[in-house]
């Protein structure tokens, strides 16, 4: 039972890390192919951090400890935000402290991480990159406590293996309004947090709409590998997140090793179709202008907001 | 759903890739296992060849698929593409450009003003040409170089 439990903790760790640049080059392959091009390959992401890490490491003269701390940083709140998500399992070790505000604690740790970085190599755009991805973030990470506050109300913890196995017992907790908003008011959230389109547009070349990238442009060699690894590490978790939230059923609630595997492979399915339809609506989108994405956001906090007070009344009364 | 039925009508607009490019890879070159970040330099061209590296990253030559890529950084950069006769205002920011690339760098040279100042050298406004500035790895010559031979000249350095 505690074995299961670890290799499910362990499993989803290395599922986040491992897949997490194999489901970048799929979302990039999708969206090559729909572009009618022909693409550089699934692996292709593999290939740029194996160069990256074979290459010489540079700190810019002037930074300080926080541009050398923050691929170490983001890297590591990911990997413990994906031990703590029930990506695999509802079952483990550490389930009772996958708290909702641990995990947006965590992820927003990581994102300020990043900013001071930004703000420390002392260049125009960094520190433009850094004030944009706080205003970004100001918004977005209410909207994700929001959101799932809609779901935990009638599980009645802010838990999230408890709120997961609760929406597999009663689906039909999903299936309400309350679900319906909080599940349109996540993914544009999420959308912003990992920074792609409409938000931000993370292939851009140009200085002037960069939000995640501008902050990143003074990295080079192995830290610039891990700063990529931990934002694709980022959508990963994310995403997984959104479809164990909303998509819950496959994740193993008992510690048996059969519905471990079962749902290893329902995640990996899961998250090949999320990344499918994600690459897919991007060639669809435009990015909007960066004096509207608040407009976008405080939309989907609205939404957020709205899910709340429904699930409060509609399953509360009861 | 116009642009769904586009997409289906288009399909594929990639043309197959032609056969592996002759000519020894250069010795640094090895190391980056078939990824390769570019960072474009414009040193005082007419900007005919940065309408062809455009061209070579179209959909239609999709250099994307031997494993190279424009960044927008040279920190990020493997390779520098130089075009045009560098002039005296960008000889210092080139020689910056190449100093910010971690090692191993390589330099390309696109077309002949780059190769040898083509139509500019004398210019009152010339430093020289690239090679007189920064050391060069590879050299595409023409005026302006077509796609294809742009895309050549980085396979061999992708090996891909």
């Amino acid at each position: 039972m505690n074995a299961v439990g670890y290799t499910a903790v362990a499993g989803q760790i290395v599922a986040v890390t491992a897949g997490a640049p194999l489901l970048t080059g799929w979302m990039r392959q999708v969206r090559a192919r729909l572009e009618g091009r022909a693409g550089a390959g699934v692996l292709q992401p593999w290939r740029d951090a194996r160069k990256l890490l074979r290459k010489e490491p540079i700190t810019p003269a002037g930074t300080g400890p926080a541009f050398r701390a923050a691929p170490a940083l983001l890297v590591a709140t990911t990997v413990v935000t994906a031990a703590l998500v029930p990506l695999l399992s509802t079952d483990t070790p550490v389930s009772g402290h996958a708290d909702l505000i641990v995990v947006v604690s965590l992820i927003a740790l990581g994102t300020l991480a990043l900013a001071l970085a930004g703000l420390d190599t002392g260049t125009a755009f960094g520190g433009m990159g850094a004030s944009r991805e706080m205003t970004v973030a100001a918004l977005v990470e209410p909207t994700i406590l929001l959101s799932v506050f809609a779901l935990s109300i009638p599980a009645g913890t802010t838990n999230i293996p408890a709120i997961v196995t609760g929406a597999v017992d009663e689906p039909a907790r999903l299936a309400s309004p309350a679900g319906l908003l909080a599940v349109a008011a996540l993914a544009v959230a999420v959308l912003a947090e990992t920074g792609r389109i409409p938000v931000d547009n993370p292939s851009t070349h140009l200085e002037l709409t960069m939000i995640h990238e501008a902050m990143v442009l003074e990295y080079a060699g192995p830290d610039l590998a891990l700063v990529e690894l931990g934002a694709q590490m980022r959508l990963t978790l994310l995403l997984g997140l959104l479809s164990s939230l909303f998509v819950p059923w496959g994740i193993a609630t008992t510690g048996s090793w059969a519905a471990l595997a079962v749902a290893l492979v329902l995640l990996a399915a899961k998250l090949v179709l999320l990344g499918a339809v994600l690459a897919a609506a991007e060639v669809f989108w435009a990015k909007v202008r960066l004096f509207r994405v608040p407009e976008l956001l405080a939309g989907s906090f609205l939404l957020a907001l709205l899910a709340v007070t429904a699930s409060y009344f509609l399953t509360g009364a009861s | 759903m116009g642009l769904l039925r586009k997409i289906r009508a288009t399909g594929r607009v990639a043309e197959p890739a032609p056969p592996r490019p002759q000519g020894d890879v250069p010795e640094r070159a090895r190391e980056l296992g078939g990824s390769v970040q570019v960072r474009c330099v414009d040193a005082g061209s007419c900007n005919g060849c940065e309408i062809e590296i455009a061209a070579a990253f179209n959909p239609v030559y999709d250099a994307e698929r031997y494993g190279a890529r424009l960044v927008a950084s040279p920190r990020h950069a493997d390779v520098a593409l130089v075009t045009g006769p560098v002039t005296r205002n960008m000889a210092e920011p080139l020689r910056r450009t190449v100093a910010a690339m971690g090692e191993p760098r390589l330099v390309v040279a696109v077309g002949d003003c780059a190769i040898n100042c083509g139509e500019f050298a004398g210019g009152y406004g010339v430093e020289g040409a690239v090679s007189d500035v920064v050391p060069i790895d590879l050299q595409v010559p023409g005026c302006p170089p077509e796609p294809a031979e742009i895309i050549a000249a980085l396979r061999r350095v992708t090996g891909r």
